[in-house]
């Protein structure tokens, strides 16, 4: 994982992450730039979330290169969002308390990222007591206040219900629109999966389609709901468009 | 059945008197579980929580042999601690056997392996759910086990409680290594173990009400701890403990 490449954020060349004996992905080459919008899609067991822990470095390639910019800030985000048994004030501040930012410095800019997300006024109050969308809304707040140049999303809406599904794919395009550490002339590389072909065409620029661990179609958003498919996604898409 | 209801009328009223031999025996006991449990939770809490998120190669033999700690005898580690203070012991020079200290050693090796179990297992339950979170926010192993056993914290709490009713109900090693000697080292549990052989079964019977009683207040407490705990967040204990006599 080191060695930057121009003007790209990470470059895969064929590679392999194996559990046991599951491939869980088979020689996956991609190449993604900043300020992309690049949504996973494919069926459950299809690779999309390996390849999320992969890109964050949560999971090793057991073959293949894989290079990536090492200065690009990243974030991910989890299906069920993960917070402590404190107030979401303090999950927030945790996280940038981890990077080095002190306590105090790290609380005031937990509460202005919370005030990003609408939820000020729960600041205080412990966060799993909070409904899910909530929980996943300070998720994105702790997102936020790291300033990540790179967001990474593992089907950020698949547990919630309509409302909050609306609330937080808002936020996660307010998200995608906003810039990282590396200022404003370079606006946030997101790497999102999601089952919801609705939301991909909203917010990617880039679509992937994976199959048993496969990149089986990678093409721009429009080409991918609109063009040519190979067989396997054309019917990835019927199936889930219907 | 006279002799019970008279041993257990006498008990009573030892136990509603302020019988100063009766209650420097209660004291005892519970000052040397106390500080057992202090030693033993401070080293098995953070063991516990490290061997929750460490990965290493044995780790699975090491838990195998935690695991099988958890079932020694009180008496073995009596014995254990017996031969290590004993005049030609290791450390015997610390002059400790037959005393207090020795008492507090020995308590506290037989919780460490409760403690340090009980531990890991919540951590490691909590690492399965939110250590990839963690890692991801760039919290190595160390601060990923601490943060953990912070967040566990409703539930270590009652490994805390029962760690002390485990200590507190043990009779084989104190006797060993304590000798039970009237005024320095007899506690609870061997005050009854004597008593019983001795026939005075009034005061046996009051320190065993006092001990049940004890043991009572402490699963009272753990269901207090947990009760709050499901109020404050919803969630109940994944480490199931309660304290037996």
């Amino acid at each position: 994982m080191s060695g930057a490449v121009a003007d790209t954020w990470v470059d895969m060349r064929q590679v392999t992450v194996r559990y046991g004996r599951v491939q869980a992905l088979d020689q996956v080459t991609l190449r993604i730039t900043p300020g992309e919008r690049v949504a996973l899609v494919g069926a459950n067991g299809s690779g999309k979330s390996t390849l999320l822990r992969v890109l964050h470095g949560l999971a090793d390639a057991s073959g293949g290169g894989f290079q990536c910019h090492g200065d690009m800030r990243q974030a991910m985000l989890f299906q069920r969002p993960h917070m402590l048994r404190t107030s979401a004030q303090n999950n927030v501040a945790l996280a940038l308390w981890l990077r080095g930012t002190r306590w105090r410095d790290a609380r005031t800019a937990a509460l202005a990222a919370l005030q990003r997300v609408g939820l000020q006024d729960i600041a205080a109050q412990n966060a799993r007591t909070l409904s899910g969308g909530q929980q996943q809304r300070v998720a994105l707040a702790r997102a936020w206040a790291l300033r990540p140049d790179v967001l990474l999303l593992d089907e950020p809406t698949a547990s919630l219900d309509p409302h909050a599904k609306r609330e937080v794919e808002a936020l996660m395009a307010d998200f995608a629109t906003s810039y990282g550490s590396a200022g404003p002339a370079h606006p946030v590389t997101m790497v999102f999966s999601s089952h919801n072909l609705g939301q991909v065409k909203r917010l990617a620029s880039r679509v992937i389609y994976m199959e048993h661990g496969r990149v089986m179609a990678d093409l721009p958003v429009h080409d991918f709901f609109n063009g040519p498919l190979p067989e396997a996604a054309r019917l990835f898409v019927k199936g889930e468009m219907v | 059945m006279s002799t019970l209801s008279e041993s257990a009328s006498t008990a009573l009223q030892l136990t509603l008197s302020s019988d100063p031999v009766l209650w420097a025996i209660v004291g005892r006991s519970l000052s040397v579980s106390a500080a057992a449990c202090v030693i033993a939770c401070g080293v098995g809490l953070v063991l516990g929580a490290w061997l929750g998120v460490a990965r290493f190669a044995g780790r699975g033999a090491v838990l195998a042999v935690l695991n099988t700690f958890l079932a020694v005898p009180s008496v073995v580690v009596g014995l254990v601690v017996y031969l290590l203070l004993s005049r030609s012991g290791p450390l015997g020079s610390l002059g400790w056997l037959f005393s207090v200290k020795a008492m507090v050693l020995a308590q506290a090796i037989l919780v460490l392996p409760v403690v340090t179990a009980l531990t890991r297992q919540a951590v490691e339950d909590a690492e399965h759910a939110h250590g990839e979170q963690l890692r991801s926010m760039g919290a190595g192993p160390l601060l990923r086990s601490l943060l953990l056993a912070w967040d566990e914290r409703y539930a270590l709490l009652t490994v805390l409680i029962a760690s002390f009713g485990r200590a507190i109900s043990e009779v084989g090693a104190v006797m060993i290594v304590g000798g039970n000697i009237d005024g320095f080292t007899r506690v609870m549990t061997t005050a009854i173990a004597l008593e019983t052989s001795k026939g005075d079964l009034p005061l046996a019977l009051a320190l065993g009400i006092i001990l049940l009683t004890v043991v009572l207040a402490l699963n009272v407490l753990i269901a207090l701890v947990r009760r709050w705990r499901e109020r404050v967040d919803g969630s109940a204990s994944s480490t199931p403990v309660g304290v037996a006599a």
